[in-house]
């Protein structure tokens, strides 16, 4: 046994790249260039003439702007570095990142999305000379209906909290246009949905009421009847919910809402538990979404480019965002002729390489590949609880209720906190000197106590889990002996304590170098 | 020091004779010590200033803090006033912080004494700890004074709350709220870094975005009953109406009817009226009704009706309380309980509400 912990001990060896690297702005030096274009040809400069007199004088800059001056090594140098210094799927174990669903997307499907067919198409492009995309969005949309028991798919909206406003706008074009919208004011949600269950609503003008879980983790079916009124427009609740609990009230809840005039919009952006098993429009919800971005192996892209289609039954496809990918028996086309949409929520039509991804990723693992995913995922993760528990200090709350979960669990480091001071920030930062990524802690409010949400999906080995597990074990052992080690951690990597407190200050916190200049100075 | 013999704290003289007869000691300096202990490392990079003997200067030094003693007692025979006296030393001293061990006696005393001039902390070693202005331990609390001698921490008001010791010996609780003292808390780390932005507002932020909703909610012809403490008072700021902090007061139509009334003067002021009541629970313990409030009795409460007794709470304030707890009642009238009792809407923010359990 000491053999085996040694062994895992020599395998995290780690030590991170860490690179002084300073803004590329800080690099800059007057004059330098990467490389110069050559003049042009005289003659071609005679039939073209002065192309800039053409630029309208209102939209010209009276001065350059400021951008970084460098010479080309200095540019390749500058973001190599930067890469060294990243970390993902593709460099290390992300089983901690729970609710994200990190799986590994596999090169050949990077290969197709790389295709010139696909990367020298244009949007503006006439739909008759973009027949093949139409066909793979057409054809996704109706894959997704497969699988989620909906009508109809929208692939616009770029983000999960895209897609929960997109469904919250639908929504209120429908009270709207039963001439209700002016009663039905009121969302309801909960407590532990993700938390774009109740902005989304609240930005499309709504009331949010959230329910709190009972003792057994899912809300208590008279804390729904309470909170329903002449009022409610509808429910908006994520499920499974990132504890990893399927709120098995669900069909109670629809039949609830619906007797209220109430429509039901389900948050599915991570169903890496459900492919196959579960098809949330059979029991009756009338909106859903996923994200492509997780179950359906595209890549999250640091919040760029996601993709996270909607999906409606028939009686709402009316309200759908424009425009629609339609199929007439010989040809696709964009359709715009839905009078009743809520209008365009995007622009153009959606992520194309991530719908190419999701799309070609869903036809190689095909109808029983995903049922296996699920399976797998669903195994992963019980196994993983299984060893998390027996780690002093790391508690599974609701566990007497749920004991088994689906795609992902949420532990509480509570005991370790109080015994020991070292909580889940602790953990964080000496998890990264294992070369394993932090956990995700929770989604906020935080309701259980020093949270942390690991989630292994089908492409985490064995092996993978294994190693997470021994790096939490390890913390624990050392919180308890010698706590210091944590406090100070992280010992080998990049960065050793990150100062956060100008993310929560408006004054402070900056997004651009032209913010931070203003902020800072 | 009551707790072992069953005394129910020791505020007064004679109670602490009662309970060192019993056979009572202190635990006090055992916690002094384990709280003293995590501050050790940073030791070199603070002056410890203390009072004689049993009140920390035995305890520091068997940490192997070398403190720095201030004022005069007398061994083996400390009073309040000496707690009183040693914090407005402290305070002139222009300590950073005031770190105490003891109960909600010994935070009221501190109150008494320096108010909010100074951050302090308690180390909790009484039997009765309803006031929020405790560690969750004393290593705990040990902690986070380090944290906050080293910058890593921010201040917040919190509750110093107290019950008549007289009236919980003989089975009742009868707390009151007697002010705030200015805390360090370290904030919750679990901040997402999907997003950019801060998710969660700070106390006084949530409170003013509770208050301008409410606000915008009243009536002019109603009269609202606004209860105790800082969550309430925020409304009557944004309304600029001048409401006292730890009183019952009355307003209509943006204006003051009575401030700091009394069950006897409510009653009569409400008769015939369409009122609303605006309460918010304590922190921590999540008491709505019974806790400082008790001038909002049974027969208001009856009165007025449980559908107008509106609860606010920022999404602080119902973290603060433990998971799976509801909030609580206790109103001393088992009917009016019931009336309140189930599954109620609270306001936590500008339309926003929260469906939880209300239980006695």
């Amino acid at each position: 046994m000491q053999e085996t912990v040694k062994g895992v001990e020599r395998e995290l060896a780690y030590t991170a790249v860490a690179w002084n690297e300073p803004i590329i702005y800080q690099l800059s030096k007057p004059g330098r260039r990467g490389s110069m274009a050559p003049r042009p040809d005289k003659k071609v400069e005679a039939m073209v003439g002065d192309v800039l007199s053409k630029i309208p004088e209102e939209i010209r800059r009276k001065r350059l702007p400021n951008l970084p001056e460098l010479s080309e090594p200095e540019v390749v140098r500058h973001y190599i570095r930067l890469s060294q210094q990243t970390y993902g799927v593709d460099s290390g174990i992300s089983v901690g990142v729970g609710t994200c669903t990190m799986k590994y997307s596999p090169k050949v499907n990077e290969a197709l999305v790389r295709s010139p067919k696909l990367t020298d198409i244009h949007p503006l492009q006439h739909e008759e000379t973009v027949q093949g995309a139409l066909e793979i969005m057409y054809r996704l949309g109706k894959w997704l209906c497969e699988i989620s028991g909906m009508d109809e798919f929208s692939l616009q909206p770029r983000a999960g909290a895209h897609a929960v406003l997109t469904n919250a706008q639908i929504i209120r074009k429908y009270h709207e246009l039963n001439g209700e919208l002016d009663q039905r004011n009121e969302i309801i949600t909960t407590v532990l949905s993700h938390p774009c269950n109740g902005a989304g609503p609240a930005v499309a003008g709504f009331k949010v009421i959230t329910l709190y879980p009972d003792e057994t983790g899912i809300p208590n079916l008279d804390a729904l009847k309470a909170a329903v009124s002449k009022h409610t427009a509808g429910l908006m609740i994520t499920d499974p919910y990132d504890t990893g609990v399927f709120d098995r009230n669900i069909v109670e809840y629809i039949r609830i809402i619906h007797e209220a005039g109430g429509l039901v919009a389900i948050d599915q952006a991570n169903a890496n538990s459900i492919l196959g098993r579960l098809r949330i429009g059979d029991v009756g919800a009338d909106l859903c979404h996923f994200n492509l971005h997780k179950s359906f192996s595209t890549p999250h892209a640091s919040s760029g480019p996601g993709s996270a289609p909607i999906g409606v039954k028939k009686e709402l496809s009316k309200f759908l965002p424009v425009p629609v990918v339609a199929y007439d028996g010989t040809k696709y086309y964009l359709d715009y002729d839905r009078p009743h949409t809520i209008g365009k929520t995007a622009g153009f039509y959606g992520v194309i390489p991530n719908i190419v991804r999701a799309y070609a990723w869903i036809m190689s693992m095909g109808a029983d590949g995903l049922m296996e995913t699920s399976e797998v995922a669903v195994m992963n993760n019980n196994y993983l609880i299984q060893k998390l528990l027996k780690v002093r200090g790391v508690s599974l709350p609701w566990s007497e209720s749920h004991p088994r979960r689906l795609q992902e669990a949420r532990f509480s480091l509570q005991r370790m906190k109080e015994e020991t001071g070292i909580g889940v920030d602790g953990l964080n930062r000496r998890i990264v000197d294992f070369g394993i990524q932090r956990c995700f802690p929770a989604h906020e409010p935080p309701i259980v106590p020093e949270p942390f949400t690991p989630e292994p999906p089908e492409s985490n080995s064995k092996e993978d889990i294994d190693k997470f597990a021994w790096a939490i074990q390890r913390i624990s052992d050392e919180a308890y002996s010698n706590p210091q080690i944590v406090q100070e951690a992280p010992h080998n990597c990049a960065i050793a304590k990150v100062d956060y407190s100008p993310s929560k200050d408006p004054k402070k916190w900056a997004l651009t170098w032209r913010a931070y200049l203003k902020k800072h100075g | 020091m009551g707790g072992k013999v069953g005394l129910k704290g020791t505020d007064g003289e004679e109670t602490v004779q009662k309970a060192k007869q019993l056979g009572a000691t202190q635990t006090s300096p055992e916690r002094a010590v384990e709280a003293l202990q995590k501050l050790l490392h940073i030791k070199d990079k603070f002056e410890l200033i203390t009072y004689p003997f049993d009140m920390g200067e035995q305890e520091a030094k068997q940490c192997g803090f070398d403190p720095h003693v201030i004022g005069r007692i007398q061994r083996g025979a400390t009073f309040a006033s000496d707690t009183k006296a040693a914090a407005k030393e402290m305070l002139n001293l222009r300590v950073n912080l005031i770190l105490f061990v003891g109960g909600d006696g010994t935070a009221r005393d501190i109150y008494e004494s320096v108010g909010q001039t100074v951050p302090t902390l308690g180390v909790p070693a009484g039997v009765k700890i309803h006031s929020g202005v405790f560690g969750v331990n004393p290593s705990r609390a040990g902690d986070l004074a380090a944290k906050f001698l080293q910058g890593e921490t921010k201040l917040q008001d919190a509750e110093v709350m107290d019950v008549d010791e007289e009236a919980f010996r003989m089975g009742r609780v009868s707390a009151k709220l007697y002010g705030y003292l200015r805390i360090p808390y370290e904030e919750e780390l679990v901040q997402s870094t999907k997003g950019g932005s801060p998710a969660i507002l700070d106390e006084k932020t949530g409170q003013q975005v509770i208050a301008e909703y409410v606000a915008e909610l009243m009536e002019d012809d109603w009269y609202y009953v606004l209860g105790p403490g800082t969550s309430v008072k925020a409304i009557a700021d944004h309304l600029k109406i001048a409401k006292t902090l730890l009183g019952v007061d009355i307003i209509q139509g943006g204006k003051i009817v009575a401030s700091d009334v009394n069950e006897e003067q409510l009653l009569r002021l409400i008769e015939g009226k369409k009122v609303k009541v605006i309460v918010s629970p304590i922190g921590q313990q999540g008491f709505i009704f019974g806790r400082g409030n008790q001038q909002i009795s049974p027969k208001v409460i009856r009165k007025v009706g449980a559908e107008n007794v509106c609860i606010i709470a920022t999404r602080n304030k119902l973290l603060s309380i433990p998971l799976g707890r509801p909030l609580l009642l206790d109103t001393g009238d088992e009917e009016v309980n019931k009336m309140l009792s189930g599954y109620r809407r609270i306001i936590t923010g500008y339309k926003e509400e929260v469906v939880t359990k209300v239980s006695a």
